[in-house]
């Protein structure tokens, strides 16, 4: 799965259940079929706005991205 | 449809009060919106209760009876609503409806919320609800995280500048420190918001409203009795609720309310004005970016012009069309389910002439936007002198 990046932001502050992995950055994925998705980013290289992104993996169900 | 006034209005001020219960507070605004209005809680035909997330934040359900019976308001409908931010100005638009259509004569409507209770990862976690759980939840979005996605985006769709947002807090926060009843009452500089803690890149945390406890209450009636119980009756000119999508990542275009630019058309049609004719609003910064979006899709100046005409004082306390005069959810706070009730205060107290220091100048028409989620929810609200 493929996609642009749509938009970003690298969070610091974060919910309980997610203060041990900030700062992370969460995205949302133009795809090639015109959906757009919700993400993260693997890893810890950042992305941005406009970048080519491809599906790493899927982990607890959140579609992990990383730069195509 | 009978037309409607605000006969009363009262708020407990907004801060971080330890020794306080949310129950104490919604009961010390209501009382203080029918001493304003002259009158007992026997009067209550009914009462609606915005709240988000009390059960949440303090472990209570069944909050509208539990806060209007010891004021001694009983047998009559009590009813809480949730629309995440918007839950008091959604609560005020079916109170609205209810005495427009003619069920009721007079009616309460608080809005509360006690959040100071929890930490700050756990409040996040709790106003995280009001996202798609399933999606934006478990990705590990939080509120300020949604709206950062949106500025970035607005940033790179119209030339929006980190100086622009900054702008709006450095503007809400001059208005805040004149409010007496504001949470911050401080000033602060571009400086200090763009060099603050970040939050959600690119906002930091003075971009970001303030998590506070609070109550906010207006009690309303048909403006042929208005003045039964009021010398300073205002009227309900226009008032819309609209919704969109909860999930950000199914809006066509996110730099958009949409539910605001629906709700702003269908209340001003109401109202019989244009957005050129309203002299000041209260509009929902959550966050800085919002109240740029807000003076966009209100209509106050075209899509992407919001960052440059918060930044050029148009909407400060002096300029042509003051927004935020309260100090916004910026400096006055924000409880989340007071917030829409407590703006529609600050609009009485200003067409009433009681807004002392903060008072402006023309102050006949006012528009009040509570916005819930990340716009899945918009209240719009026009109230003018009767």
């Amino acid at each position: 799965m493929k996609g642009v990046v749509y938009t970003e932001t690298l969070i610091h502050s974060a919910p309980e259940a997610f203060v041990g992995e900030a700062p992370y950055q969460l995205i949302i994925v133009s795809l090639e079929d015109g959906t757009r998705v919700t993400a993260r980013v693997e890893g810890d290289l950042r992305v941005a706005i406009d970048d080519r992104v491809v599906l790493a993996e899927h982990r607890n169900g959140v579609p992990f991205f990383r730069k195509d | 449809m009978r037309p409607v006034a605000i006969i009363g209005a009262g708020k407990t001020p907004f801060g971080a009060f330890p020794d306080r219960d949310i129950r104490s507070l919604a009961v010390e605004s209501s009382r203080k919106a029918l001493q304003n209005a002259g009158l007992t809680p026997d009067a209550v035909e009914a009462f609606y209760l915005g709240n988000f997330a009390g059960p949440s934040f303090v472990g209570q359900s069944h909050l509208a009876p539990f806060i209007a019976g010891p004021m001694g308001i009983t047998g009559v409908p009590c009813t809480r609503v949730e629309a995440a931010c918007a839950s008091s100005g959604s609560a005020f638009f079916h109170a609205f409806s209810a005495v427009a259509a003619g069920l009721y004569d007079v009616v309460l409507v608080t809005g509360v919320e006690k959040m100071t209770s929890q930490q700050t990862p756990r409040v996040a976690e709790i106003l995280a609800m009001a996202g798609e759980c399933c999606t934006e939840g478990k990705a590990g979005a939080t509120f300020p995280a949604l709206f950062a996605m949106i500025a970035r985006r607005h940033m790179h769709q119209y030339g929006t500048t980190r100086e622009h947002l900054a702008a709006v807090a450095v503007k809400n926060h001059a208005n805040g420190a004149l409010n007496p009843d504001a949470h911050m009452r401080k000033n602060v500089t571009m400086q200090q918001v763009m060099a603050g803690k970040p939050i959600a890149d690119p906002l930091t945390v003075y971009d970001c409203s303030l998590v506070s406890d609070g109550a906010a209450s207006v009690v309303i009636a048909p403006l042929e009795r208005a003045r039964e119980w009021t010398d300073k009756p205002v009227r309900v000119l226009g008032i819309a609720q609209t919704s969109d999508y909860v999930a950000l990542d199914r809006k066509p275009d996110i730099t958009v309310l949409q539910a605001v630019k629906t709700a702003a058309k269908k209340a001003y049609a109401m109202a019989g004005v244009g957005p050129e004719d309203i002299q000041l609003a209260e509009v929902h910064d959550c966050f800085t970016i919002a109240e740029v979006l807000a003076v966009e899709d209100l209509g106050f100046v075209a899509k992407g012009e919001g960052g440059p005409y918060s930044a050029d004082g148009h909407t400060s306390l002096t300029g042509s069309r003051p927004v935020n005069t309260s100090g916004g959810l910026k400096s006055k706070g924000h409880p989340v389910g007071a917030t829409g009730v407590a703006q529609l205060c600050d609009i009485v107290q200003q067409i009433r002439g009681e807004a002392g220091e903060r008072q402006v100048a023309r102050h006949e028409l006012g528009l009040a936007q509570n916005l819930g989620g990340s716009g899945a929810s918009a209240v719009v609200t026009i109230l003018g002198a009767a």
